[in-house]
């Protein structure tokens, strides 16, 4: 569904963040997209939705060239790619109802957003997934009074509002605790397959990847050098990735029994069923 | 090698020119110019002797303002400043908008921006002042003159602080509305102007009260308002009067600046 071939970004300043990336993403299907700092995962998500625009490269959504747009049609073709970042990227001085219903700003006119006269659907449609994500109790507390977890909550509401074919997703868990990390990307994985939405999830936390997306990429100074199920990535492969370190305690290769203990104290200490569950299983 | 432990080792803080020469030399030219300076003035002790007697009776009449013999011309004279104030303010803050979003280098493409930081580097060149002297000339001698020169002015002021705020905003939430497919105007309003309100509400506010101080001053000019009544009040020596005019204008002052305070904690 999401085709991108030969895809190259040449920075002004004349380093390169990526070069020829081919990657192809199905209908409904998620990925996970790890590598070191710098390796040009933002990158690659911000040339998808041409936030950053890209040096060489085609990138097609739904057999639809992205790369060729001008700039009323690239408008048009946003909306149908949700974004969920790190730092939220919430509009803090507004309320939680306004930056979800930001998520429709594709969709309606100026005046209708500019006076927040949202047609009544998508006010049904806001209420349906705070309802979802937990928050329906928060409508008009201002985002910059949410916690964390909280916010990314309201953030992946925005990017689900917008009815998206795809989800670009940027380091969801980095600004949170291992809790509310797992929350949260159990939230996401659940969102796309109930909609059959296709996902790219960039991700620091080798382990969360593994243990929540099917398939995981590789990237390495902008190249993909990994492509395949998390049980295939041993510590060579994450040595060919991240460069030479101490990988036990991160694949699955190692003593199963190690890695339960180390699972059940985890669980123990912050005593969340999900954790519990995926501990136990 | 470490030092012996009952021998401390000194420390001080690098000074600014590394050159003690240098240095010193810096600090007695410095010196010098001064006293040239201070030397040059020419001041004449016989005049400002003299002087002292007016500057007493000046003083001397504020202890006695007389609010009621120039009353009406001072009440003509100030509605006419306030309404040049609020004239020139209005009108100052909707042109100066679309100037600050062209000037905010994170927003404006090259050449939008080189003219947008033209027409804030016109507005400032100049003191308001001697634009006045060029719009009185211009529309002749009134009120009309001064709130044009004041808009004007207000473009300047207000583009250049609004543009550099709007430069320091958070890029991810200009990049998380402009990701939903948001238009321009879409999002300036949600992305932009959330991020600056309270910043723009207070500029606004101190243009304000700025505008109505220059007010009261380039009707010296011939630009209208309290400075033409002040100007006149002062040449024919009604100190009092003067200083009824200036009481005024510092309880106006004192009352935009409690209110902005108030306002501006409200919008934060």
């Amino acid at each position: 569904m999401l085709q991108i071939e030969g895809l190259t970004m040449r920075y002004p300043t004349g380093d390169t963040a990526l070069t020829d990336v081919d990657l192809t993403v199905e209908q409904g299907q998620v990925i996970a997209l790890i590598g070191p700092s710098g390796a040009g995962k933002s990158t690659l998500i911000r040339c998808v939705n041409r936030l950053v625009e890209p040096s060489a490269g085609t990138i097609r959504l739904g057999g639809e060239s992205v790369t060729a747009l001008g700039a009323g049609a690239l408008r048009l073709m946003r909306r149908r790619m949700g974004m969920i970042f790190q730092e939220y990227a919430l509009v803090e001085r507004l309320s939680v109802m306004e930056n979800v219903l930001s998520g429709r700003l594709g969709y309606v006119g100026f005046w209708r957003s500019y006076l927040r006269r949202y047609p009544q659907e998508d006010v049904d449609e806001a209420f349906r997934l705070l309802e979802r994500v937990g928050l329906d109790h928060m409508v008009d507390k201002r985002a910059d009074a949410l916690s964390g977890g909280q916010r990314q909550r309201v953030g992946i509401a925005r990017a689900l509002i917008q009815n998206p074919d795809i989800l670009l997703v940027d380091e969801p868990t980095a600004s949170l605790d291992p809790k509310t990390s797992r929350q949260i990307m159990r939230l996401i994985l659940e969102l796309c397959r109930e909609r059959g939405l296709a996902a790219i999830i960039n991700i620091h936390d080798v382990p969360l990847a593994m243990q929540f997306v099917p398939r995981i990429v590789g990237l390495r100074a902008g190249e993909v050098v990994y492509d395949g199920p998390p049980a295939a990535l041993d510590a060579a492969r994450l040595t060919d990735i991240y460069g030479e370190e101490d990988w036990s305690g991160t694949t699955r290769d190692d003593d199963p029994a190690e890695a339960r203990d180390a699972a059940h104290k985890v669980a123990a200490s912050v005593d969340a069923p999900e954790i519990q569950r995926a501990a136990g299983s | 090698m470490t030092a012996p432990a009952d021998t401390p080792r000194r420390w001080r803080k690098a000074p600014f020119i590394a050159h003690a020469g240098w240095r010193y030399a810096l600090y007695a030219g410095a010196l010098i110019y001064l006293v040239i300076g201070i030397g040059s003035l020419s001041v004449d002790w016989g005049r400002v002797i003299a002087g002292l007697d007016r500057g007493g009776a000046f003083l001397g009449a504020f202890l006695q303002p007389d609010f009621t013999s120039r009353w009406n011309s001072i009440q003509e004279g100030m509605l006419e400043s306030l309404a040049m104030t609020v004239v020139s303010t209005v009108f100052g803050v909707l042109l100066s908008i679309p100037v600050a979003l062209g000037a905010a280098r994170n927003i404006a493409p090259w050449p939008v921006y080189y003219v947008c930081r033209g027409i804030i580097a016109l507005s400032r060149a100049f003191q308001e002042v001697i634009i006045a002297i060029l719009f009185v000339a211009m529309f002749g001698f009134g009120p009309f003159a001064g709130a044009v020169t004041l808009a004007f002015a207000t473009i300047g002021f207000l583009a250049k602080l609004l543009a550099e705020d709007i430069e320091d905003i958070d890029r991810g939430q200009l990049e998380a509305v402009r990701a939903t497919g948001a238009r321009w105007l879409q999002l300036m309003n949600h992305a932009i102007q959330p991020q600056v309100a309270p910043r723009f509400i207070g500029l606004c506010l101190y243009r304000l009260d700025i505008n109505f101080r220059e007010a009261s001053v380039i009707g010296i000019v011939g630009a209208g308002g309290i400075g033409s009544t002040l100007n006149t009040a002062i040449s024919r020596y009604e100190y009092d009067s003067a200083a009824a005019i200036l009481l005024i204008i510092i309880a106006i002052v004192l009352a935009v600046e409690y209110s902005s305070g108030y306002i501006r904690r409200t919008f934060l």
